[in-house]
């Protein structure tokens, strides 16, 4: 037993081989954050660990357990993650975008401004001379 | 048995230094950052961090108790960032500035 290769140990090894590339993307994730100019790019830098990372740590920690329960709370945790990343994801971005935090030179192209401007609505300062609609109800929500 | 667990350590070792150092840079970035939202992201970034390291805990030590840890602190860092990006949106710059030309959709 000492000498031969079982199935558990292969399967811890590759468990904390996972778990070792969940660390990584944590590590590049935040070399990302500090390092980027933008807090839109800084959001692409910091989704790496937040859905592909935990992946790994869930598969990680589920070979190296090897339990029912505690698979069924790993995919629970990795599904909750994917549906509710993307949530936060865009309410931060849209909050970036609209209160101009973005960086609109580092910008290829910018489809919501051609798109709000189509609609009507423009970022900047709130006019003084308004129509008769009022301030509050004029602003995007 | 033996060199498995060594090497299982080794690597779980080399990921906590991994760890270590992304939860360093991540809390410079949430000093540092100009913006609150700078700091919301940088703070969805140090609860996965914290998941990565309870997952390092538990392969480690060979337990299951940290697991709905890891349930929570990942909804969590949802509810932050949903929570202060509508925060921050009361002063948002989009403004109407003329009447569209499509019917309005009515208000809000």
């Amino acid at each position: 037993m000492t000498g031969g290769v079982t199935v558990g140990g292969v399967l811890d090894l590759l468990g904390a081989l996972l778990v070792l590339l969940g660390c990584f993307l944590c590590f590049a994730a935040a070399l990302g954050i500090l390092r980027l100019p933008d807090v839109v790019s800084r959001m692409h830098a910091a989704t790496k660990p937040q859905t592909l990372g935990l992946i790994l740590l869930a598969a990680g920690v589920a070979l190296s357990l090897r339990s029912w329960a505690s698979f069924g709370t790993l995919v629970l945790i990795a599904a909750l993650q994917l549906a509710t990343a993307p949530v936060s994801a865009h309410l931060v971005g849209r909050t970036v975008y609209r209160t101009d935090l973005l960086r609109h030179d580092l910008l290829a192209r910018d489809d919501l401004a051609t798109d709000l401007k189509a609609a009507g609505f423009q970022l900047g300062p709130a006019p003084e001379d308004e129509d008769d609609r009022p301030g509050d109800d004029a602003r995007l929500s | 048995m033996s060199a498995v667990h060594t090497a299982v350590l080794v690597m779980v070792g080399l990921g906590a230094v991994l760890l270590v150092v992304a939860a360093t840079l991540t809390i410079a970035r949430m000093a540092r950052g100009p913006s609150s939202l700078d700091r919301v992201v940088a703070a969805d970034v140090l609860v996965a961090v914290v998941i990565a390291t309870l997952a390092a805990e538990a392969i480690v030590n060979d337990h299951a108790t940290t697991l709905p840890v890891m349930l929570v602190l990942s909804l969590l860092g949802f509810a932050g960032a949903v929570s202060i990006a509508r925060f921050v949106a009361e002063r948002d710059l989009a403004v109407r500035r003329r009447e569209p030309d499509r019917p309005d959709r009515g208000q809000q």
